[in-house]
């Protein structure tokens, strides 16, 4: 069975800069993967590319069978990613239901699907009537969670999924991740709370430099077996 | 597509309502440039008179520059631009949308201009088939050459700036065509007026069929 991502010697250049510079990763269907490393190891950058964000310079990169070189392909993968990152991509003037409304919708998702997403997150209430602009840090980072819930992504991108969470909203972070990897998906996360990412990950790569560290360790964790 | 420009354009209004920048800035700045124009050239009311096609249309071009930031600025807040581009909406939709939205805004606006140059400047509102016809087809042309130009700006630090030194130049037909189509309307031959009326659709139709094309990889790129 092919991987869901598939790099060899993958080149991302950020101007001038080689912001990866040579990777090699597969990840396999329904695996949790965690990229750590430090500041500035490429790691955000891999989750953009991986999005179909960035291009491919060099190298091969395939992520759901899409070959990312092809700059269509990387448009189509796009629609069967979802990308959890530092920006949420919400309008503040809007509320919370009508942020997960609308990107539920442009993914083509059912209204069933959308009122699930605001459940399951939590923001299905008094919160959902709120605009974003007025809720705090942490539920606008839930609500995020819900647009990507909503679209029902194949691959799940977490870039620092914990940041600005408290302890309720990252139990329910990877109670989510767990279920979706339960239904079929895969997630690839990359944080520096290792702790609680290793609890969820079957994996660890350690990227360094731009590219990945052969000396990488496999960690499968007890938790990451519990499946709610 | 359709679908898409619809989604986009609803959400672009419903920002719009509950921001209120509409109703609140742009509308009032709008009325603020009427009345110092009034107020530069009262010593003369027929020059004001005369003039006051252009001067309609010169306030409707700095409104649409606010327009345009603002729609692009909202996807820039947050990282909006990196959520449209892997939302799998389609760009052609996407631009059809904001263009529809800043129609909508713009067109808002010249009703309150309209009002506000026939009380302020005391224009007597004739030919309105043909002031209806410039209007919806300068306006389509003002927000689809915008939406083109607002996606080109975006992604650049200097946007602010950098917006109204490219569009203005590329919008003066819009300006000499749709004036021209107004003065003809009110008291000149309704029959000049439509050449140019002519001219405008021409216009929106080429920016709206261009921008269709070019808004995906403009969108990518900036």
């Amino acid at each position: 069975m092919e991987p869901v991502v598939q790099l060899r010697g993958a080149v991302t250049l950020l101007g001038r800069f080689p912001a990866l510079a040579g990777i090699d990763l597969d990840v396999a269907a329904g695996e949790i993967v965690l990229l750590r490393g430090p500041n500035g190891a490429g790691k955000t950058t891999l989750l953009r590319l991986c999005a179909g964000l960035l291009p491919v310079t060099r190298g091969d990169a395939r992520v759901l069978g899409h070959d990312l070189t092809d700059r269509r392909q990387a448009r189509a993968v796009r629609r069967r990613v979802g990308l959890l990152g530092h920006a949420t991509g919400l309008y503040d003037e809007l509320t919370v239901a009508d942020n997960v409304r609308f990107w539920g919708r442009a993914a083509g998702a059912a209204a069933e699907d959308i009122t699930a997403a605001l459940a399951a997150c939590a923001l299905d209430g008094r919160l959902a009537g709120l605009a974003v602009a007025r809720v705090s840090t942490g539920q606008r980072r839930r609500t995020s969670l819900a647009c990507l819930l909503a679209r029902r992504p194949e691959l799940w991108l977490l870039d620092e999924p914990h940041a600005g969470l408290d302890q309720e909203g990252r139990d329910l972070l990877d109670g989510l991740a767990r279920q979706a990897v339960a239904s079929g998906a895969t997630v690839l996360l990359a944080s520096h709370e290792l702790d609680r990412a290793e609890a969820l990950a079957h994996r660890v790569v350690t990227i360094v430099g731009g590219t990945t560290d052969p000396r990488s360790a496999r960690v499968i964790t007890k938790e990451s077996l519990l499946v709610p | 597509m359709f679908r898409d420009a619809g989604l986009i354009a609803g959400k672009d209004l419903r920002v719009e309502l509950r921001s209120q920048v509409t109703t609140q800035q742009v509308a009032p700045f709008a009325i603020l440039v009427l009345i110092l124009f009034g107020v530069a050239l009262d010593p003369d009311r027929g020059i004001l008179t005369r003039a006051s096609s252009g001067l309609f249309w010169v306030a409707v071009l700095f409104c649409s520059l606010l327009a345009i930031q603002r729609a692009f600025t909202i996807e820039a807040a947050d990282g909006g631009r990196d959520a449209l581009r892997l939302s799998g909406l389609d760009p052609a939709g996407i631009f059809l949308g904001k263009a529809a939205a800043i129609f909508v805004q713009l067109a808002a606006l010249e009703v309150v201009l309209a009002v506000g140059v026939v009380v302020m400047y005391g224009t007597e509102v004739t030919g309105v088939p043909l002031l209806l016809a410039t209007c919806l087809a300068a306006t389509a042309g003002l927000a689809s050459a915008g939406t083109l130009y607002g996606v080109l700006a975006a992604g650049l630090r200097v946007r602010e700036t950098l917006l109204p030194i490219l569009l203005l130049p590329v919008l003066a037909p819009v300006l000499i065509g749709a004036t021209k189509g107004f003065e003809a309307a009110l008291g000149g031959v309704a029959a000049d007026g439509w050449p140019w009326c002519g001219l405008l659709v021409t216009f929106a139709l080429l920016y709206t069929t261009f921008g269709t094309l070019a808004f995906g990889p403009l969108l990518e790129e900036s």
